[in-house]
């Protein structure tokens, strides 16, 4: 009778595992099927010609160009903020202080904020500064999107540092400050792991540019300049009637996957490294 | 670096007043009670009624987590308890990527092949016709999404059970089976709901995914197969409009804001659920 | 005191040079034949040969890192959910070799009583900590096991300092409390051994006292099998003595002879103190 039972659930265990791997190499499939007989070298590295929506040539080197402008400009401004603060709550603050404590709980709750609410409030802010929607106002808001995203996992590594690796530094005279600097280069392999989930994060959010970053067929040549984005790309363009069109959100698709998938292989990579010199 | 980081904390109140300043013109005009409840949604007529949307928002995050929940759980049991070390292994860069997939390709996978099944298979065996981008089109997409996260936290939650009180459990012979009934869930329920929380709390956020299936029509769904417009959607689909009509943006900033608010509450007990979990474990 | 030598009977002729000096009992309810015991090829438990005296306290002694906890699982089989650990050689409990291919865990388990080094109370009451054996062995009446529980409860002396909260979480208990309760949940599914390992290492030295005096008031009806870390406990409570070094059984006996005439210059050294 128990057997019955456990042999059941062991049963229904199985099933719910593979399953859910099954899915995820569905989606695999789906996105690869659909998008590599589009993809092409003109599509990487043309212009959509004609209007984004309707023009049947071209490809979308318009929205790979603008993500990765998009995602370089918004990983240096956030890691502006990130790094000090980190660096601040865990090398300045005693470990129990209560403004750390309170801190990394406020950070934690913007981790969760989903990116709509970010594009809501981005879009708000361009306003009040009059900002169009650019380059500039989709870096800024997926900046604010992916900081508690940096914050949170350079957090982790920071927090791993041993006290006595501070102390010795600050024995040997440092000051604070020079401390930090050599922090910093230490927790290296950390922060390029924190900015690879970062950009793996940033790069295929629609919500966030929705509003901010606006949309163009061209390359932005300043950040003044409406910017495409993959995700958008894959957005606009999938309910488009003209076939060359869905192709290039297909196109789209697979490029976005690929990119995520080099990303999140090459984070853990990383983290395993970072894991190999613990002791 | 102070400043920094003072400025940051301030951040999320920064948030929440920015967009409930931007809320302030409706709530002027009608009272948050009729907001919330009424069913037309005219902006031309300056009538917002918010209730489809929220209705919409909460029975696709219903399906989500009830397909989710079951399958999360079963799953992570197998992968603590019983499966080998190697297929642990395997499985972790699994659910790293489908965590890491971004919402929109879950987008196009739904319009590919959720929708065509609902469309064609599913619904003929219980409606009439449905066109496919429904509410339960939703909640499939949007379960695939919070399983990761579901699964990450109770394999840490399992994880952290010492090994003692199974063994304590089976020295008195009872089975693996019943030691993970009556032991190891028993010990986790509260790293459960915790864990339920946070994926009600990114479903309730979830936009682009959601809004590429469900259909976007505002009306009170009625039904697994009728179409839905959650919140999130409401807000992306309608900000070129916002612009051009009185209220229309402070309603959207509205709805904003109450979707940070409900998320923030969801998360926050969340996180407290968690942080009294790891108190105990180190007592 | 205890006889110095008692008949061999039966099949012991198998036992080794290292077990001669011990009291060899008629038709043991333990015993342990070419045990090898390996951790992903290290080899742990090297050879051994053990016979385990009946209604008695027998204690493990040896230093950190011997291989005492480890031969005392083997006893009730709770390396079998470890992939990397294999088991060669028999342990016979009652006369049937546990680990034979066709017996079932469970009723080996049914026969002993694990006490860990930390209190491990379930999660869940008092009452269910001790009804939790019970109930899963299929006692069903709610009378019969009321009245168990309340048995044993009052057998390991909890039941004065606990029956107005029994159905309050185990966990509230103090450290000594819930060693206490774990001693009542084993002995409530009727075990004929009880195996410690290292069981009052936790606890303060009062409530060690009623342990030790828990174990010394069990051995009459029970075979009693401890893993100690500290000589002074071997000491006050052992019956016999045994004494591993480096996952080898170095020298048996009982407790007067292993203390005071060590044979080995091992054990000597080790009662000495010159290594821990």
């Amino acid at each position: 009778m128990k057997k019955i039972e456990e042999n059941i659930f062991k049963f229904l265990m199985i099933l719910s595992a593979s399953l859910i791997l099954g899915v995820l190499l569905f989606i695999l499939f789906s996105v690869l099927k659909r998008g590599l007989p589009s993809l092409s070298w003109d599509m990487i590295t043309k212009i959509p010609s004609g209007g984004f929506y309707l023009g049947k040539e071209g490809g979308i080197v318009n929205a790979i160009l603008g993500s990765v402008y998009l995602i370089v400009g918004a990983v240096l401004l956030s890691l502006a903020f990130s790094i000090p603060i980190v660096m601040f709550i865990n090398f300045y603050l005693r470990k129990k202080s209560y403004l750390a404590n309170i801190s990394r709980f406020s950070f934690d709750i913007l981790f969760g904020v989903p990116s709509i609410v970010y594009g809501a409030f981005g879009f708000t802010i361009m306003i009040y500064f009059g900002i169009k929607a650019s380059l500039l106002g989709g870096m800024i808001t997926i900046a604010m999107l992916i900081m508690p995203i940096l914050i949170r996992s350079i957090d982790e590594v920071a927090r791993l540092v041993p006290n006595e690796l501070v102390e010795a530094t600050l024995s040997l005279g440092a000051t604070r400050y020079e401390m930090v600097k050599v922090m910093i280069r230490q927790l290296m392999p950390g922060i390029t792991t924190a900015v690879l989930l970062a950009i793996g994060r940033g790069i295929g959010d629609a919500a966030t540019v929705l509003f901010t970053a606006g949309y163009s067929d061209n390359i932005p040549a300043s950040l003044s300049q409406p910017a495409a984005s993959l995700p958008l790309a894959i957005f606009f363009q999938l309910g488009s009637p003209v076939e060359e069109v869905q192709n290039r959100a297909y196109a789209s698709a697979l490029i976005l996957t690929i990119i995520i998938l080099i990303l999140s292989f090459s984070a853990r990579y990383f983290s395993k490294k970072l894991s190999k010199h613990k002791v | 670096m102070l400043c920094f980081t003072l400025l940051s904390l301030l951040f999320l109140f920064i948030i929440g007043v920015g967009l409930f300043v931007k809320a302030i013109p409706i709530l002027h005009d009608k009272r948050l009670w009729v907001l919330l409840s009424s069913g037309n949604w005219k902006p031309f007529k300056g009538e917002f009624g918010f209730l489809p949307y929220i209705l919409s928002t909460f029975y696709v995050t219903l399906i989500a987590i009830v397909i989710a929940l079951p399958l999360a759980l079963l799953t992570s049991i197998y992968l603590t308890e019983y499966a080998s070390s190697r297929i642990r292994q395997w499985f972790n860069p699994v659910i790293d990527l489908l965590s890491g997939i971004p919402p929109v390709i879950y987008g196009i996978w739904g319009v590919l092949t959720i929708v065509p099944f609902i469309s064609n298979i599913l619904a003929p065996k219980f409606v009439d016709f449905s066109t496919g981008y429904t509410v339960l089109a939703g909640g499939i997409v949007l379960s695939v999404m919070i399983i990761p996260l579901i699964i990450s936290i109770m394999t840490e939650v399992f994880h952290s059970i010492p090994k003692e009180m199974r063994e304590a459990s089976l020295s008195l012979g009872a089975t693996k089976w019943q030691t993970i009934k009556k032991v190891v869930l028993r010990k986790s329920i509260s790293g459960l709901i915790a864990a339920t929380v946070l994926a009600i709390s990114r479903a309730f956020g979830e936009t682009i995914a959601v809004l590429m299936v469900c259909g976007n029509t505002p009306l009170v769904p009625h039904s697994l197969f009728d179409s839905c417009y959650p919140l999130p959607a409401l807000i992306a689909n309608n900000y070129g409009e916002m612009l051009s009509m009185p209220n229309y943006e402070a309603a959207l900033m509205l709805a904003a804001f109450l979707l940070f608010m409900i998320i923030i509450f969801f998360n926050a007990l969340s996180r407290f659920i968690l942080v009294q979990i790891e108190k105990r474990y180190h007592e | 005191m205890r006889d110095p030598e008692i008949e061999i009977k039966g099949n012991n002729a198998l036992l080794s040079e290292t077990n001669k000096s011990m009291d060899i009992i008629v038709n043991p309810l333990i015993r342990i034949e070419g045990l090898n015991l390996y951790i992903q090829n290290n080899h742990v438990l090297k050879d051994i040969n053990l016979t385990i005296p009946d209604k008695s306290i027998t204690c493990i002694i040896g230093p950190s890192g011997c291989g005492k906890t480890t031969l005392l699982r083997t006893l009730n089989r709770l390396h079998d959910d470890s992939k990397e650990i294999k088991i060669e050689g028999k342990v016979f409990v009652d006369g049937v070799n546990i680990y034979d291919r066709g017996v079932e865990v469970i009723n080996v388990r049914k026969k002993m009583g694990l006490l860990a080094q930390r209190p491990c109370p379930l999660p869940m009451s008092i009452f269910d900590n001790v009804a939790y054996g019970l109930r899963i062995h299929g006692m069903r009446r709610r009378k019969l096991v009321n009245q168990t529980v309340i048995k044993y409860l009052q057998y390991v002396g909890l039941w004065d300092e606990v029956k107005g909260r029994v159905r309050t979480p185990a966990s509230r208990l103090s450290i000594g409390q819930q060693q206490r309760l774990c001693l009542a949940r084993g002995l409530a599914i009727e075990p004929a051994i009880i195996l410690g390992d290292e069981a009052t290492s936790s606890l303060d030295p009062i409530s060690t006292k009623k342990i030790e005096e828990m174990f010394l008031k069990l051995k009459d009806q029970y075979t009693i099998v401890l893993v100690t870390h500290t000589l002074s406990q071997a000491k006050r409570i052992a019956d016999h003595i045994v004494f591993m070094y480096m996952g080898k059984i170095i020298e048996t006996g009982n407790a007067d002879q292993i203390f005071n005439y060590p044979k080995h210059k091992l054990t000597q050294d080790y009662i000495k103190g010159s290594f821990s």
